[in-house]
C-alpha cells in the first residue's frame, strides 16, 4: 500500500517537473524525457508488472494533457515498461551501465515509434532530419538527466524495501 | 526465490502478460472512444485537471524564475558592451528624433485624412498565462491557466502581442490546451494582405527547428507576392477569425507542379519566449450548425 502511494506521488512529481520546469532547462528546444526514465527504471528495478503499470499511468497523464488521442502514449509507455521488466532478471543495482543503456534505448524506441505513427504516416519522410534534431538529442539529454534521476529512484525504492522487510520481520 | 513463494504470489496477482493484454485492450478501446465520441472530455479531464493544474501553476513560476536568473547572469556581460554602443547611438538618435517628430505631425494629419481603421476589429479577449508546455519534443502545444469557467471554448483563437499563436484544442474547467501554428499538424487558409491572394499555411517541425519559419503552399502562380508581405488569416478559414496577422512571407519558390507557389512564412510571434497570451472568446461562425438549427426551427 505504502509503495503504491509513494509511486503515485513520484509519478505526479515527475509529470509536473516534465511539463512545468523542464521546458525552462531545454537546450536548443529539446526537453529531456523524465517519464521515460521513470518508466524504464521501475521496469528493470521492480519487474514487468510494475513497469507496465507505471508506463500505463505515465502515458495516460500525457494523453489527457496532450489533447491527442487518449490511450496512444499509454500504450507505448506501457510496452516500454514491460520490455524493461524483462531485464529485471539480469539487473544488479551496483551496475550503472545496463540501466543507462536501457533508458537510452527506451527513449530512442519511444521517439522512433512517435515518428512512425505521428509523422511518417502523414508523409513526413525525412527520417534523418528527425533523427538528428529530435531523437538523438533527446536521447542524449535524457541520459544526462538519468545520471541524477536514476540513483534517486534506486535509493528511494531501496529505502522502501528496507522498511518493508523490517515491518515484515 | 523459492518456488513455493512464487506460487503464492501468482495466486493473488494477475500475471504480467495477462495484465499487459488487458491494458492493451483498454488502450485500444479508449483510442476508439476518442475518435468516435467525446466521453473523455467530461469527468476524467475534470478530475485530473483539478489535481494537476494548481501544481503546474506554482511550478511553472519556479521554472520561469530559474530561467530568468540564468538569463540575467549571461546577459550581464553583453549588457556592459551594449551600454557603450548605446551611448554613441543616443547622440545620433537625438538628431534623428527631432527630424522624425516633425514628420509625425504630418503623418497624424494624413491618418485622419484617410481615416485608417484599427488593425484589428475589437474582438473580446482575455489574458492567460502559459503554465506548461507539451511534454515531448514533437508538437508545439502548451497549456494555459484559463479554461471553460472563464468562457474559453474549443477552437477559440489565441494571440500574443499582435500575431496569431494558435487555437484551443481542448478545455478543462480551469485550463486549456493550445495548439500553436508552428505545430507540425497545423493547417489553415490565409491571405496575403497586399494582393488578397489565398494560400494554405502548414506548421513544419523541420523548418521550425532550422530557422523558426513555417511553410505555405498553393499560392496562385500569377500572384505578385514579395518577401516581407503580411500574411493574415483569411475569410474562408473555418476555425480562425479573419484578419489576424500570422507572419511575413520569407521566401517563395515555384512548386513542383508549376501551377502554384510554395515558400516559407516567418511567424509574427516569438514562440521561444511565450509567457502571456490573449484568447479571443468569440468563435468563428460555424456554418453547418446554424444551417441545421434553422432547418430544425
Amino acid at each position: 500500500m505504502k509503495k503504491i502511494i509513494v509511486t503515485a506521488v513520484l509519478l505526479l512529481i515527475c509529470f509536473l517537473l516534465q511539463s512545468s520546469v523542464f521546458p525552462a532547462i531545454a537546450l536548443n528546444g529539446i526537453v529531456p524525457n523524465l517519464l521515460i526514465i521513470l518508466t524504464a527504471s521501475l521496469g528493470f528495478m521492480k519487474g514487468e508488472r510494475s513497469g507496465l503499470l507505471i508506463g500505463f499511468f505515465c502515458g495516460l497523464l500525457l494523453d489527457i494533457f496532450g489533447g491527442g488521442v487518449i490511450g496512444f502514449y499509454a500504450l507505448i509507455y506501457m510496452y516500454i515498461g514491460f520490455i524493461n521488466g524483462k531485464f529485471h532478471q539480469i539487473f544488479y543495482p551496483e551496475d550503472i551501465k545496463l540501466p543507462l543503456l536501457l533508458i537510452f534505448s527506451s527513449d530512442l524506441l519511444y521517439n522512433f515509434i512517435c515518428y512512425v505513427f505521428l509523422f511518417l504516416l502523414r508523409g513526413r519522410l525525412q527520417f534523418l532530419f528527425y533523427l538528428q534534431h529530435v531523437i538523438l538529442p533527446e536521447g542524449i539529454y535524457t541520459i544526462l538527466i538519468s545520471f541524477l534521476a536514476y540513483p534517486l529512484f534506486l535509493h528511494l525504492y531501496r529505502k522502501l524495501e528496507d522498511s518493508d522487510t523490517r515491518s515484515a520481520a | 526465490m523459492s518456488p513455493v513463494i512464487k506460487k503464492k504470489k501468482k495466486n493473488i496477482q494477475i500475471s504480467p502478460k495477462t495484465l499487459l493484454i488487458i491494458l492493451s485492450l483498454v488502450c485500444a478501446l479508449m483510442m476508439g472512444f476518442t475518435f468516435q465520441t467525446s466521453w473523455f472530455d467530461g469527468p476524467l479531464k475534470q478530475i485530473v485537471g483539478a489535481v494537476v493544474v494548481p501544481f503546474q501553476n506554482g511550478l511553472s513560476s519556479v521554472g520561469i524564475w530559474m530561467n530568468e536568473k540564468a538569463q540575467e547572469l549571461s546577459d550581464l556581460r553583453e549588457v556592459l558592451d551594449e551600454n557603450q554602443q548605446l551611448k554613441e547611438q543616443i547622440d545620433n538618435l537625438t538628431i534623428e528624433n527631432s527630424n522624425l517628430q516633425q514628420e509625425r505631425y504630418e503623418l497624424n494629419a494624413l491618418r485622419e485624412l484617410y481615416q485608417l481603421d484599427e488593425t484589428y476589429k475589437d474582438y473580446d479577449k482575455i489574458g492567460a498565462r502559459v503554465i506548461s508546455s507539451d511534454s515531448n519534443n514533437w508538437f508545439y502545444t502548451f497549456v494555459i491557466d484559463k479554461g471553460s469557467k472563464d468562457g474559453i471554448l474549443v477552437d477559440a483563437n489565441v494571440m500574443a502581442g499582435s500575431g496569431l499563436v494558435g487555437r484551443v484544442i481542448e478545455t478543462g474547467p480551469d485550463y486549456a490546451v493550445v495548439q500553436s501554428i508552428i505545430s507540425d499538424n497545423f493547417n489553415t487558409s490565409c491571405t496575403v494582405l497586399s494582393t488578397g491572394d489565398n494560400l494554405i499555411v502548414n506548421g513544419d517541425l523541420e523548418m521550425v527547428m532550422q530557422n523558426g519559419s513555417i511553410r505555405f503552399e498553393q499560392l496562385a502562380d500569377d500572384a505578385e507576392v514579395a518577401p516581407g508581405d503580411k500574411v493574415v488569416t483569411s475569410n474562408i478559414s473555418d476555425k480562425y477569425l479573419p484578419g489576424i496577422l500570422v507572419g511575413y512571407i520569407g521566401s517563395i519558390n515555384a512548386s513542383s507542379n508549376n501551377l502554384t507557389k510554395t515558400g516559407t512564412i516567418v511567424p509574427a510571434v516569438d514562440f521561444e519566449h511565450l509567457s502571456e497570451v490573449l484568447v479571443i472568446t468569440e468563435l468563428k461562425q460555424q456554418i453547418p450548425e446554424t444551417v441545421q438549427e434553422s432547418e430544425e426551427e
